[in-house]
């Protein structure tokens, strides 16, 4: 069976996850109950990959967990959280270098796309991600033992034009065609809308590793509209592990006469020690920093909750402005709110809780795990563009734009065109003039923000309307548009309207990747992958086989099997046979078939085991707790990952 | 004549053609309308239209639903809105707004003039005392007094903002009805809606 596998991916500052949701419910995937939508583990097992990127001391490239263990031994060979850097240039960095052990490239130029130095190497920020990307892919085409080409990638609401574009570049140098980029708190509603199939206004509130995002949402017989979104694109966990880190480094430079700052390795023992304290004290109300110096001397100090909330209290208040902003922009109080949920792994410290709780005053929707819940509504969404199921037929995401679209008018001041949260795909035409007679080209200048004027606004592109016909000053009419995708991407078109000529027009983004650039950096997709793929896929049916087979011999001894009436029975038995003869034989295909017909065959007593699990009560949550399957968390009996 | 979205045989999207957003919904030029039968017409044509529908099908039609559903988002987010709706139909009937519309507003600050401001008569009083208030602010400060005093003002304000809704609806009642000199009523509305709405901006950016 051909099918093109569509797969939701979450690329986040500190971890990255891939999703998918099957149509119905399937035996072998038991832990995502009645929907079908589960995380797709990596060769380790871990649903987490780390948003990390390393070369080891054969250049090879490592991603995730194994790049993480080199940020620790040879910091300056490993790139991490490098999603801050997406889209932006020079000036917009300058304060994050101070705290990131990034290694720009030396020779960068004011306007031109960063370029982090790795080994011998620069790369620039949407490489780096591609190879998260890669890796995500591998494990999808793993899991799946097919080639996986199409994804949805969800980025933060409060993303503008420039790190949406990254992001979609990151997706094609990866070899992934990038169907749709999806907001990730529109993607977390997603996830949660799916158990709930009831109407009413959420706010979701999403807290990750680099990024805040507040967006106010109605959810109407299936739409989900965006009414307001807002946010900080560099505010997150990493900020409060970086002021847990400086507190920490003045302590070691006044007790210890210490300046730690210098000594890389150190600041990545301590990033790691501060991290594991932050992550302990939302479960216990002390923790300990241990940290070996440089002299061989340790720095050990007990932090306690009361101690840490006090410290972090000013970065969870930040927050709480972006939400207020939302709930105006929506026209709502408070009290209209019906729910309120918790995304990214920052909502899991009690404080942060705490404050949602209190300015939306009502308890808030923890159901789903913080860090997979936008992966897995990623994955609905990718059910939905690739022609839906029985769950999804009814489900419409409308999102908005974040920020105002604007150009430079006299005076360097900003018009805004396009108003911030206007519904996606939006459009405005603008009509433009010449000042000068003969004039034969006007510069426009495109801006993205709130503020007044244009050089305190994100600017987008300059580009001249060029080729228009010489004429008396102000007689030419050029007509130009400006569309909003729905990835919230913006394209340019200009028509001169007296002459009705197509003006010609180049829209050189002010700090972006070229077409052809992109081009040029496309990882081989037809690298290994593809060199190997029938031996890999035949190695792959077969695991998937056992998977299937080992749920089967387990499914049998639940009492669910006797409730099968018997032709039921003898149609799984016949089929088990069959697919254990395929797979003593080399053609892999024959194995997948078999798999697919078992699978069908199977899946009525999936229903049925799930049903007697879950129970009325409990539907809706984590098959984790019903003690069906073995959960996510089970390591998936496949082969190992390579790295290139 | 309302205009035509998909294929009567196969029920796909079709080109867009420029239309106006009351024809986009098949609606006549009437300031006068059921907002929640709007919204639902809205839903339903997103559910037809919008990209994610056709994210399989060809270039060409995936190209089409993204202009058609930017048609569509652009209409009903001018048609939902009251204000938004009127000054919409205004521009229409090719009626230049005055001095506080936004357009306006915009304009003179490209060009780099002071707008030109006409009081209404009626706000000529109060308009110079919030003025001079809000100098004083500037200068020395918002104690408590002046706080009390600028509060009031701002809700003195709110409530005629309030009147003004019923006088626009008043006016597009006159033209739904037929009598197209509604328009000089609603430039009024507008002008003088716009000239509060700065000065109430003006406070809330003192008291902030």
């Amino acid at each position: 069976m051909v099918d093109d596998k569509v797969v939701g991916i979450d690329l986040g500052t500190t971890n990255s996850l891939v999703a998918y949701m099957a149509s119905g419910p399937s035996l072998a995937h038991p832990d995502a109950p009645g929907k079908g939508v589960f995380i797709l583990p990596g060769e380790d097992g871990s649903n987490l990959v780390p948003s990390v990127v390393a070369l080891d001391a054969d250049n090879h490239v490592l991603v995730g967990n194994a790049a993480r263990t080199v940020l620790l031994t040879s910091p300056e060979r490993a790139v991490y959280s490098v999603k801050r850097l997406m889209g932006r240039g020079l000036d917009d960095v300058r304060g994050e270098l101070k705290l990131f052990p990034f290694h720009l490239a030396d020779d960068l130029a004011a306007g031109e796309v960063l370029r982090i130095k790795l080994g011998e190497r620069t790369y620039t920020p949407p490489e780096i991600s591609a190879q998260i990307l890669r890796q995500l892919k591998r494990n999808a085409e793993r899991f799946f033992g097919a080639p996986v080409k199409q994804a949805v990638i969800t980025v933060p609401a409060y993303f503008n034009d420039a790190q949406r574009q990254a992001t979609k570049d990151a997706g094609r140098i990866a070899g992934l065609e990038v169907l749709r980029l999806v907001n990730e708190p529109t993607a977390a509603s997603l996830a949660y809308g799916l158990d709930k199939k009831q109407n009413g206004t959420i706010a979701v509130y999403d807290f990750g590793g680099g990024t805040f995002d507040v967006s106010i949402l109605r959810l109407q017989d299936g739409i989900f509209e965006v009414i307001a979104t807002n946010g900080d694109t560099h505010l997150g966990g990493d900020d409060i592990d970086n002021l847990l880190i400086s507190i920490a480094a003045d302590d070691i430079a006044g007790d210890l006469k210490i300046d730690i700052r210098k000594y890389p390795d150190a600041v990545q023992r301590l990033r790691n020690a501060v991290i594991e304290a932050k992550i302990a004290l939302s479960s216990q109300e002390a923790a300990d920093v241990e940290v070996e110096l440089p002299d061989g001397k340790q720095y050990q100090r007990r932090i306690t909750r009361e101690m840490f909330e006090r410290m972090v209290q000013p970065i969870v208040a930040r927050t709480l402005g972006p939400c207020r902003q939302a709930l105006k922009d929506a026209g709502l109080s408070v009290e209209q709110v019906d729910e309120v949920v918790l995304v990214g792994g920052s909502t899991r410290i009690p404080l942060v809780r705490r404050e949602v709780e209190t300015l939306f005053a009502r308890k808030a929707h923890t159901e789903l795990n913080p860090d997979e819940v936008v992966a897995l509504g990623a994955a609905v969404q990718a059910n939905i563009l690739a022609g839906g199921s029985a769950e999804t037929k009814d489900m419409l995401l409308l999102d908005v734009t974040p920020l105002s679209l604007g150009i430079e008018a006299l005076g360097g001041v900003t018009a805004k065109i396009i108003h911030r949260n206007s519904t996606i795909p939006a459009s405005a035409t603008e009509h433009f003039t010449t000042g000068v007679e003969g004039q034969v080209s006007v510069a426009i200048h495109v801006l993205q923000g709130e503020r007044e004027m244009a050089k305190d606004c994100r600017s987008l592109a300059r580009f001249d309307l060029k080729g228009i016909p010489p004429m008396p000053a102000g007689l030419p009419r050029i007509e130009v548009r400006f569309l909003i995708d729905a990835n919230g991407i913006l394209h340019v078109s200009a028509r001169e309207q007296r002459s009705g000529k197509e003006a010609e027009i180049q829209v050189q983004p002010s700090y972006g990747l070229t077409d052809e650039q992109v081009e040029n950096m496309i990882l081989d997709s037809f690298d290994n992958a593809e060199k190997d793929l029938a031996e890999r896929q035949l190695i792959e049916a077969r695991n998937e086989a056992e998977t299937i087979l080992t749920a089967l011999v387990k499914g049998r001894r639940n009492e669910a099997w006797t409730m099968l009436s018997m032709s039921e029975q003898e149609k799984v038995d016949e089929l088990e046979r069959k697919l254990r003869l395929a797979m003593s034989g080399s053609d892999y295909q024959a194995i997948r078939s078999s798999i697919d017909e078992l699978n069908q065959a199977t899946m009525h007593l999936a229903e049925l085991m799930m049903d007697a699990a879950v129970g009325s009560a409990l539907r809706g949550k984590n098959m984790d707790s019903t003690g069906v399957g073995e959960g996510p968390e089970a390591p998936h009996p496949i082969g190992k990952a390579e790295f290139s | 004549m309302r205009a035509e979205h998909f294929c009567a045989e196969c029920g796909h999207v079709q080109p867009a053609e420029p239309t106006d957003f009351f024809s986009f919904f098949g609606l006549p030029r009437k300031l006068e309308l059921d907002e929640t039968a709007l919204e639902r017409e809205f839903y339903a044509l997103s559910r037809k239209l919008h990209p994610d529908v056709y994210s399989r099908a060809s270039v060409r039609e995936q190209a089409w639903s993204l202009e058609k559903t930017s048609q569509l988002n652009d209409a009903y987010r001018t048609l939902k809105d009251p204000v938004s709706r009127t000054e919409y139909l205004l521009l229409l009937e090719g009626i230049q707004m005055e001095e506080q519309s936004k357009t306006a507003t915009e304009k003179a600050r490209a060009a780099g003039v002071d707008k030109k401001q006409t009081v209404p008569a009626e706000l000529l009083e109060e308009a110079f005392e919030l003025n001079m208030l809000l100098e004083e602010a500037k200068q020395g400060g918002v104690d408590d007094d002046l706080r009390g005093q600028l509060m009031a003002i701002r809700t003195s304000l709110a409530a005629r903002l309030n009147t003004m809704q019923e006088e626009l609806r008043a006016a597009w009642k006159q033209w739904d009805s037929g009598d197209v000199e509604a328009t000089a009523q609603m430039v009024d509305v507008l002008n003088r809606r716009g000239y509060l709405r700065n000065l109430e901006r003006d406070i809330n950016e003192v008291l902030k």
